[in-house]
């Protein structure tokens, strides 16, 4: 690949002047020249003969010059200035740290020269931060460079702000940008800088780039004449789209129409923009991400052609390639893999699906091995499609084949999640196979992967449990050291929920346990299960009781504590079950190196246990130690764990990073995830009977050392994001109604179906998953005030942590109503998507009015309740303007819908409505007077509540007037 | 818990999060020192330095059989060497492989025209041209011109100012 000699490294320097400064020569090779010619040496070049203490000799020699020069008396002219600064800026790329100079730096900027102008803006690019109190000064230069008219100039600055992103420049620039970036007289190369400049303030500060007019105007630069214009353009729009799906839709059609010029052009006709015989790769490539923000187009001659650009794309790449350079097919196959993206994307063309995996089917056995790589990763996605989850599936042979052979680790991780997403019924056995005998050979670094992968398809896939025990058996026998707690406790919990392979258990272990060396998840995983049910083993004299507990206790001196504390347990469980080895257990136990164990854990299990056998009576012992009740289903907590590796366990500063300038989905702050290696798993005291450190009673509970319960990976902080915007908004239109969607994004679609009875209530909510990628760690939480939570009861189960693509989960939440109450709770769910943390709160429309019994009455009966009612504090009044138009109908609608009964021909004036209910909660019955009256005139309303209290007169008189 | 059906609205808006970003852009040589880095997002000093070791921790193992891409963090490296140099450029993991490769090399063709005939050293002391060209190509982490003919044509209009 190498088209660059890098030979001639004297070239560079010929022609230097010895020791003066020539003024012909660039200045930064006569800094080097003049530092070189001192004798520096500089790290690694290739004449650099002198030490590091040599170089830093002379580095602070030649800063003491320059601040000298700086501060002298002389006031410096441009080119010394530029000199000095651009030589300040070599010293510190050489790895030096710079404390001055910033201020010259800064006064280049104001000068006329470019390249004066020039390594100012580099200095201050480079070495400036944002919260430098030069940035007004800064931001000054940039301001009158922007003005200035002068294209090389306004470039200049637009890349500062562009390189800098500080907030402060936002708020400096952001109204400006989107104005250069769209008049008419802007040259094509700042509308270029412009259009990345906006997008980098929008990244950096969202809410200081208020789209406006311009956005419409930016969207037809998609047509721009120049395509290096329409380059930038489209990554502004496809990042603006993102957050504005609706504002943006008119780019699809012209993005598609772009593509399609671009697809059908001759190999010549975009000169400057063909690459190797490819037109403009980069730029469809952009255009087919910008696609991928929308669905299919929902106009059919949109979608046809867009379907004919994809359907060429494809056919391109059957043809014979016009170039037998790698950038030529490169460039083409960067195209054809994003347009297989969309396609996956949409997800709706089965024709095209197939075809995307044919295609990549012949990358498979390609000889480039970028091209198989990304075949594999691609197909991985396709997978997941139900119209291409087959034809997927006849690559198996192929890939199984790369995992066996390719030479790149990386190649052969793609392999293996190509088989794990490839796999199902059908080809399970074979996929768990070939994944068990690659774990032999497998790197280091993917094994745990594998064992988690190996574990889950085992157990999704099994027919027949006793190939699932088999299975894990044999994960720990060939990888012991890589099966975490999660693939153990699981395995027991499924043995002990299914009865049906219990005896095979037991059996199985019991043989696995022969083993001379046999890996200590091993032993636990023999040890838990022969206490449970080694007595359905024990009739054959080949696995007697007592042979069992030799069996086992001949690895207990070369287990580690929590094992042994696991393996007393299971002593104490024999006792019970085998009552002829209950001596030799207790001679076990009572011996000194159990019961004067260092171990405070081992020492009391021992104490206790043998206390236990001696006192308790056979009934008492067989209640204690009864077999362990099935576990409660559950998802696979291993699932869980191969999300988390997959996903962003490996949390890292860059990641910290990116969370900051990072997508949440209204803006919260990630809370920090605890990094993988710093997960606290339970504490491995493999407590499984529950013991723990509370003597003496040794019954019932499910082990509380067992993860399995716990999901241990959910993230430990959980900051909580502020409300979604339009969270008020669509909060007060369930007031009135019960039913509907109550919030949506790209992502997420939050549904709502409630009923209300007195003071109870049950509200159905549905998480519904919008996109193709499942949702990881999926953890809504209902949040209730100090205040509030006195005042409503809230009961809800957690749902399944995972939310797949395009599913739907429900929750239900069961209310009561105890006494009344004003604020709302605050539902706040937390998931991963893709690589990101997400953060969403929205206010859950539970109101006080939801608990309104509608009550009928005359009109004498009303003006008398009326009446009674009439101290202040029971009266609230509200007048207000109308926000919508004044529909009687509607009125009335709301009214019902509000809770209260309307009553009619009560109000002498007939355009009056009244409302009469009673407000149920635990504690008392609040009986309820509305009145409305609307002016049409003025477009207002007046409206009056008189209840026995006066918080609920007061609450219920805001939630109604926000509805008219 | 129930998981109901598909939701009305299919799976097709799904949104691809995080497009098209490029995170930073290194040239290390072989042996480690660092002949360009741009930055794209914000890093303190102390992470700049790990983030250059560890690339090159990364990258320098790998052979011609290898691919061209390396799992890098949350991100990925795609990267190629030319000679003694190693060009790699940090992107999202959902990010065009392909694209980036061919983006350094479209690059590394404009700098081999602009130096005539691009060695170490010109990057060394020619640093603040080199800026200049990765300005003109790549900005605010995105791709801004591909074509080399515009791209010569706007540096010598800028070298004609020196």
């Amino acid at each position: 690949m190498t088209v660059v000699e890098c030979s001639s490294y004297q070239s560079t320097v010929v022609g230097v002047g010895d020791t003066a400064v020539d003024l012909d020569v660039p200045v930064c090779i006569q800094v080097a020249w003049h530092l070189q010619s001192h004798g520096a040496a500089f790290g690694t070049f290739p004449w650099a003969g002198k030490s590091k203490e040599a170089e830093i000799k002379r580095i602070n020699k030649e800063l003491a010059n320059i601040r000298s020069k700086f501060k002298g008396d002389k006031a410096l002219d441009g080119y010394s200035k530029k000199k000095y600064v651009c030589k300040l800026l070599f010293i510190f790329l050489l790895g030096h740290d710079i404390d001055f100079g910033h201020m010259e730096a800064v006064n280049l900027l104001s000068s006329n020269r470019y390249t004066e102008k020039q390594i100012g803006y580099l200095f201050i690019s480079v070495l400036v931060n944002s919260n430098s109190e030069l940035i007004r000064l800064i931001n000054n230069a940039i301001k009158n460079d922007l003005a200035s008219r002068n294209p090389t100039f306004m470039g200049l600055a637009l890349h500062c702000i562009a390189n800098v992103g500080s907030r402060e420049m936002a708020e400096a620039f952001a109204g400006e940008i989107p104005k250069i970036l769209v008049a008419g007289d802007t040259m094509d190369s700042v509308k270029q800088s412009a259009a990345l400049c906006l997008l980098r303030l929008y990244r950096t500060s969202p809410d200081l780039v208020p789209m406006g007019d311009w956005t419409s105007r930016v969207v037809h630069l998609l047509n721009d004449q120049h395509l290096g214009v329409v380059t930038a353009a489209t990554s502004l729009i496809t990042t603006l789209a993102q957050k504005n799906p609706e504002e943006f839709k008119t780019s699809v059609s012209l993005a598609v129409s772009r593509l399609s010029r671009i697809v059908t052009s001759a190999s010549t006709d975009l000169q400057d923009y063909t690459y190797y015989f490819v037109p403009a790769p980069w730029l469809s490539v952009k255009l087919l991400r910008l696609l991928q923000c929308y669905p299919p187009p929902e106009d059919p001659a949109v979608r046809g052609r867009l379907t004919e650009c994809l359907e060429t794309i494809l056919n391109k790449a059957q043809e014979p390639p016009k170039s037998k350079k790698v950038q030529h097919s490169n460039a083409k196959n960067a195209v054809l893999f994003e347009a297989i993206s969309l396609i996956i994307h949409h997800d709706s063309e089965p024709n095209l699906l197939v075809r995307a995996c044919n295609q990549l089917g012949q990358f498979l056995q390609h000889r480039e091995t970028n091209l198989r790589y990304l075949a594999l990763e691609s197909m991985c996605t396709l997978a997941s499609s139900e119209f291409s989850h087959e034809a997927v599936k006849t690559h198996i042979d192929t890939v199984i084949n790369a995992l066996k052979t390719e030479r790149d680790v990386s190649v052969r991780q793609r392999a293996a999640d190509l088989l794990y997403a490839m796999c199902d019924r059908s080809n399970a056995q074979q996929i768990v196979a070939e994944m068990l005998s690659y774990l032999e050979t497998a790197d280091y670094s993917i094994r745990e992967e594998i064992v988690l992968k190996v574990a889950i398809l085992a157990e999704k896939y099994a027919v027949d449990y006793t190939w699932y025990v088999d299975t894990i058996l044999n994960l720990i026998r060939i990888a012991g050291d890589y099966v975490s707690e999660e693939v153990w406790y699981r395995v027991i919990q499924i043995v002990i929920n299914r009865d049906d392979v219990q005896g095979y258990a037991a059996k199985t272990v019991f043989e696995a346990l022969q083993a001379p060396a046999c890996h200590e998840n091993l032993v636990k995983v023999g040890g838990y299960i022969l206490g449970e049910f080694g007595n359905l083993v024990a009739g054959d004299p080949r696995s007697s009781p007592l042979i069992q507990f030799n069996l086992l206790h001949s690895k207990f001196h070369l287990c580690s504590v929590p094992t042994r504390a696991l393996l007393l347990s299971t002593y104490i469980k024999f006792v019970n079950l085998f009552p002829e080895v209950k001596a030799t257990i207790q001679d076990v136990l009572r011996s000194d190196s159990q019961l004067r164990n260092a171990d405070v854990e081992l020492q009391q299990r021992a104490v206790e246990y043998l206390r236990l056998s001696s006192i308790a009576s056979t009934d008492i012992l067989a209640t204690v130690l009864e077999e362990m009740p099935p576990f409660p289903e559950r998802e696979s907590s291993i699932l869980a764990k191969l999300k988390k590796k997959k996903g962003p366990s490996t949390v890292t500063d860059l990641e910290e990073t990116k969370r900051e300038r990072n997508v949440d989905v209204n803006g919260g702050p990630e809370p920090a995830p605890a990094s993988a290696s710093a997960v606290s798993t339970p504490s491995p005291s493999a407590d499984l009977l529950g013991l723990g450190a509370a003597p003496p009673a040794p019954a019932g509970p499910p082990p509380s050392g067992g993860g399995l319960l716990v999901d241990v990976f959910s993230d430990s902080a959980s900051a909580v994001a502020p409300l979604a915007p339009g969270s008020e908004d669509n909060f007060a239109r369930f007031v009135c109604k019960n039913n509907g969607v109550l919030f949506e994004n790209q992502l997420l679609q939050i549904g709502l179906k409630s009923e209300f009875r007195q003071n109870l209530g049950r509200m159905f909510i549905f998480y519904g998953n919008k996109t193709s990628t499942q949702f990881l760690n999926f953890t809504p939480t209902l949040i209730c005030s100090d205040a509030l939570q006195s005042n409503l009861n809230l009961q809800t189960k957690p749902v399944d942590p995972t939310v797949d693509g395009g599913a739907q989960v429900q929750q239900v939440v069961n209310i009561e109503c105890v006494s009344d109450f004003t604020e709302a709770p605050v539902l706040n769910i937390q998931f991963r998507y893709g690589g990101t943390f997400q953060n969403v709160s929205v206010k859950l429309p539970i109101t006080l009015n939801k608990f309104f019994q509608p009550t009928e009455m005359a009109s004498q009966d009303f003006f008398q309740r009326w009446k009674q009612l009439s101290s202040p504090q029971q009266e609230v009044q509200n007048i207000f303007k109308a926000k919508h138009p004044m529909d009687t109908e509607i009125t009335k609608a709301k009214i019902i819908g509000f809770g209260s009964a309307l009553l009619e021909e009560v109000d002498p004036n007939p355009a009056n409505f009244v409302g009469a209910g009673i407000i149920h909660t635990k504690t008392t019955q609040i009986g309820c007077l509305l009145r409305l009256e609307p002016n049409l005139q003025a477009q207002m309303y007046r409206l009056t509540l008189r209840t026995s209290k006066e918080t609920v007169s007061q609450r219920l008189c805001e939630l109604l007037s926000e509805q008219f | 818990m129930v998981t109901g059906a598909r939701p009305r609205w299919g799976r097709a808006e799904g949104v691809p999060l995080h497009m098209a970003e490029i995170r930073f852009i290194l040239i290390q040589n072989r042996a480690g020192k660092t002949r360009l880095a741009k930055w794209y997002m914000q890093f303190d000093d102390d992470e700049k330095q790990k983030l250059i070791e560890e690339v090159h921790a990364v990258v320098t193992v790998r052979d011609a059989k290898h691919t061209n891409f390396v799992e890098f963090r949350n991100f990925k490296i795609i990267y190629r060497r030319y000679a003694g140099l190693y060009f790699c450029i940090c992107v999202d993991v959902n990010d065009n492989n392909l694209a980036y490769l061919e983006a350094i090399h479209n690059f590394v063709e404009v700098l081999n025209e602009y130096f005539h005939n691009v060695c170490e050293l010109d990057l060394v002391f020619n640093f603040y041209k080199v800026y200049t060209v990765v300005d003109e190509m790549f900005l605010a982490g995105e791709i801004r011109e591909t074509s080399q003919t515009k791209v010569l044509k706007q540096l010598l209009m800028l070298q004609s100012l020196e």
